[in-house]
């Protein structure tokens, strides 16, 4: 019954993002707020799929790459439903939803593996680690991708090509400003995660660090994230600069998560997740 | 049957000076409203009178008086003799002049087409209409169907969409830029007479803080005295770089004023805050080099030409929609007003029908009041629902009849058959 609810959520982001990509065309209201009903109702069957599965784990569903996805595409939708409600701003939504139905795509292509779940991971310190990094990296997904939309409106306006694209996205201000928002919510909580992921290994593993590569390379994020921020506080960068930084620290903080648990190993790897 | 005449000038149809002679009393169109409801050939009337049109729409039943009326009104209002106007007015008749309303009001016939505030300018005239006590049946509905064809116009097609003036075009940009220009500080460099209409379009735009430099100062003062704003010298451009948010310049110098280097020498002092600059001097006065900074944009005279060529082009595209759209409303218009024809017969049915039931329940009076009140409640309501039944049919073929050649006769037959016309007389 589960799995319905998941196929329920592809099925209903796909929707919305179509109706999102129709609306960046022809810019009629109703065709937004029908995808908002969409990706919305998407939303919730995603809830249910990962409150059902949690409550049959005895955990947090993340225990392998396909829930992960599952989840990363979970924490965006959430976050942009939120962002929509403080900016209200329609076109983000033709960036966000496709974003989440493309990992969620990736997600059901994967297998369904049911392992049994080591009681190692029922801990209330796993679920913080995990909940806190994956709203920290919605939160980034949306600082990045409001940093796209910056460097495309930006290079319209410089270029003096005020065409179809320059009238549908927003301003510079707004862009900024969301990508500034969202990089202040997401770094603390992707600080606060990397220091609960810390506790829960001293209790679990016995040491709070041990060099895996997935640490290392969280760590890598973290400071080129923190760097950035710096910039944007103290030394006022901001526009262009910035924003081709977040793109650059998402491509890691990507790269953290897909291609070192793929290919490095260690102990965070999804292979040695089930397998010991 | 009314007929609806519209008379009129306009931009293209009157020079300058012919339309500022009437549009320059405000009281104007209270006195035209005035005097065509004292005529006895206009049943109602709708005034407007703009910097760049002049109309009246009236309904009569003599549409040769009601023009003669309207023209020597307009000449009054004037004080011109009527040979002279008559050369520049246009009139049209019913379904003519019911496009031209809905024309005007979509902007559609504007000098700029697409401009919206022609909008603005008919509501508060048929406010003026409906406080004089001029506007009816027909210009009421008229006018709210004008609004509706406006609403459709701008909501479906692009036509108020894009920017066609320099200055618009200039506030748009700076807000894609800033997103709202509320708070926002703007220089002025040298004190030309676009520059100041630019500045204005800012200030209506919600910029706060203007501040001029020229190269007479005396001229800076005056100029920055209409704004509010803080005359500077042409020395302390360079310092007002760090404040300012927007800088217009079009100064006659020969010389670039602001240089690449003047520029990039601010921006981290600035922290790195926007700059927009907007250079309509020719030749230029900021160096083109200072829009390949980063965080600064650079627009010159061209490239704002640019814009509201491309966006005037898109607007004529977008008009021809709008043309359809008010061809649609026309011929909605046309069978409402056809079955105008057709309301007096059946109000006339529906009086009679009334008038049997209300006789009738009287004769039975005794019986009546011997009920208790809910049955004679049922009574009353059955009596009526038998009478509506009856005059449906009738009622449903006339409304389809209307508008079709042959609705006189059947009209004609009606008033006969149900004897509307001798009600009472002979009873």
């Amino acid at each position: 019954m589960a799995f319905f609810f998941f196929y329920a959520a592809l099925l209903l982001y796909l929707i919305a993002t179509g109706g999102f990509i129709v609306y960046v065309v022809n810019q009629q209201k109703w065709v937004f707020r029908t995808s908002y009903w969409f990706l919305l109702a998407g939303f919730v069957c995603h809830t249910v799929f990962i409150g059902s599965r949690a409550y049959a784990l005895g955990t947090i569903p993340v225990l392998n790459l396909k829930s992960s996805l599952s989840f990363f595409s979970w924490s965006i939708v959430l976050i942009y439903l939120v962002f929509h409600k403080k900016f209200g701003l329609m076109i983000l939504g033709s960036f966000a939803a496709p974003l989440a139905a493309f990992l969620m795509i990736i997600s059901s292509a994967m297998p369904w593996l049911t392992t049994p779940v080591k009681p190692v991971f029922k801990s209330t310190w796993l679920i913080m680690h995990i909940i806190s990094i994956f709203l920290g990296n919605g939160l980034l997904a949306i600082t990045f991708l409001a940093a796209v939309m910056y460097l495309i409106q930006e290079r319209e306006i410089k270029n003096k090509h005020l065409g179809l694209i320059y009238r549908r996205l927003p301003s510079l201000a707004t862009l900024d400003s969301v990508s500034y928002y969202s990089l202040v919510y997401g770094f603390p909580f992707m600080t606060i995660g990397m220091i609960t992921g810390s506790i829960y290994a001293q209790l679990a593993l016995g040491s709070y660090w041990q060099w895996d590569p997935k640490e290392v390379w969280s760590l890598i994020t973290w400071l080129f994230y923190a760097a950035l921020l710096h910039e944007r506080l103290a030394v006022g960068w901001r526009g262009r600069k910035a924003a081709i930084m977040s793109i650059i620290c998402f491509g890691m903080l990507l790269f953290t998560f897909f291609g070192v648990s793929i290919w490095m190993g260690g102990y965070h790897s999804f292979s040695s997740l089930g397998a010991r | 049957m009314s007929t609806i005449l519209n008379i009129g000038m306009n931009h293209q149809t009157a020079p300058v000076e012919l339309r500022e002679c009437l549009a320059g009393d405000p009281m104007n169109s209270k006195k035209a409203l005035n005097r065509m409801r004292s005529s006895n050939s206009i049943k109602e009337a709708f005034f407007l009178s703009t910097c760049n049109r002049v109309e009246a729409l009236v309904v009569t039943d003599d549409k040769d008086r009601a023009l003669d009326t309207v023209i020597s009104l307009m000449a009054g209002l004037g004080n011109l003799p009527r040979e002279i106007f008559s050369d520049h007015l246009y009139s049209y008749e019913d379904m003519e002049a019911v496009r031209h309303v809905f024309r005007v009001a979509s902007s559609l016939d504007s000098m700029v087409v697409g401009e919206p505030q022609i909008l603005g300018q008919i509501k508060s005239a048929y406010v003026e209409a409906t406080k004089e006590k001029t506007s009816g049946v027909i210009i009421n509905r008229l006018m709210h169907r004008a609004f509706h064809v406006a609403k459709r116009v701008r909501t479906e097609t692009g036509i108020s969409e894009a920017a066609v003036s320099i200055s618009y075009a200039a506030v748009e940009l700076a807000k894609k830029i800033f997103h709202e220009l509320r708070g926002k500080k703007v220089l002025l460099i040298g004190a030309g007479e676009m520059a100041e209409l630019a500045g204005r379009h800012f200030m209506n735009n919600g910029v706060t803080t203007m501040t001029v430099a020229n190269r007479t100062f005396e001229r800076a003062v005056e100029v920055s005295q209409q704004f509010d704003g803080t005359p500077v010298s042409l020395e302390e451009i360079p310092l007002q770089l760090l404040e300012v948010d927007i800088v217009l310049s079009s100064t006659a110098s020969p010389e670039v004023v602001i240089t690449r280097d003047m520029v990039k020498g601010c921006l981290r002092k600035r922290r790195n805050r926007p700059l927009f600059f907007i250079d309509i001097a020719v030749p230029r006065d900021i160096d083109p080099k200072v829009n390949d900074l980063e965080n600064v944009y650079l627009y010159d005279i061209d490239d704002l030409r640019g814009i509201t060529e491309s966006n005037l082009a898109q607007r004529q595209l977008e008009a021809a929609k709008a043309e359809r759209i008010v061809e649609e409303e026309v011929v909605k218009f046309e069978k409402w007003l056809k079955t105008l024809a057709v309301v007096p017969t059946l109000v006339a049915l529906r009086e009679k029908a009334e008038a049997i039931v209300q006789s009738e329940l009287s004769r039975s009076n005794a019986l009546i009041s011997s009920l208790n009140p809910t049955q004679r409640e049922a009574v009353l309501r059955l009596s009526r629902s038998i009478v509506e039944k009856i005059l449906n049919d009738p009622i449903l073929f006339l409304k389809g009849k209307a508008g079709r050649s042959t609705l006189p006769t059947y009209l004609d037959i009606t008033r006969k058959l149900f004897r509307l016309d001798d009600n009472g007389q002979k009873e």
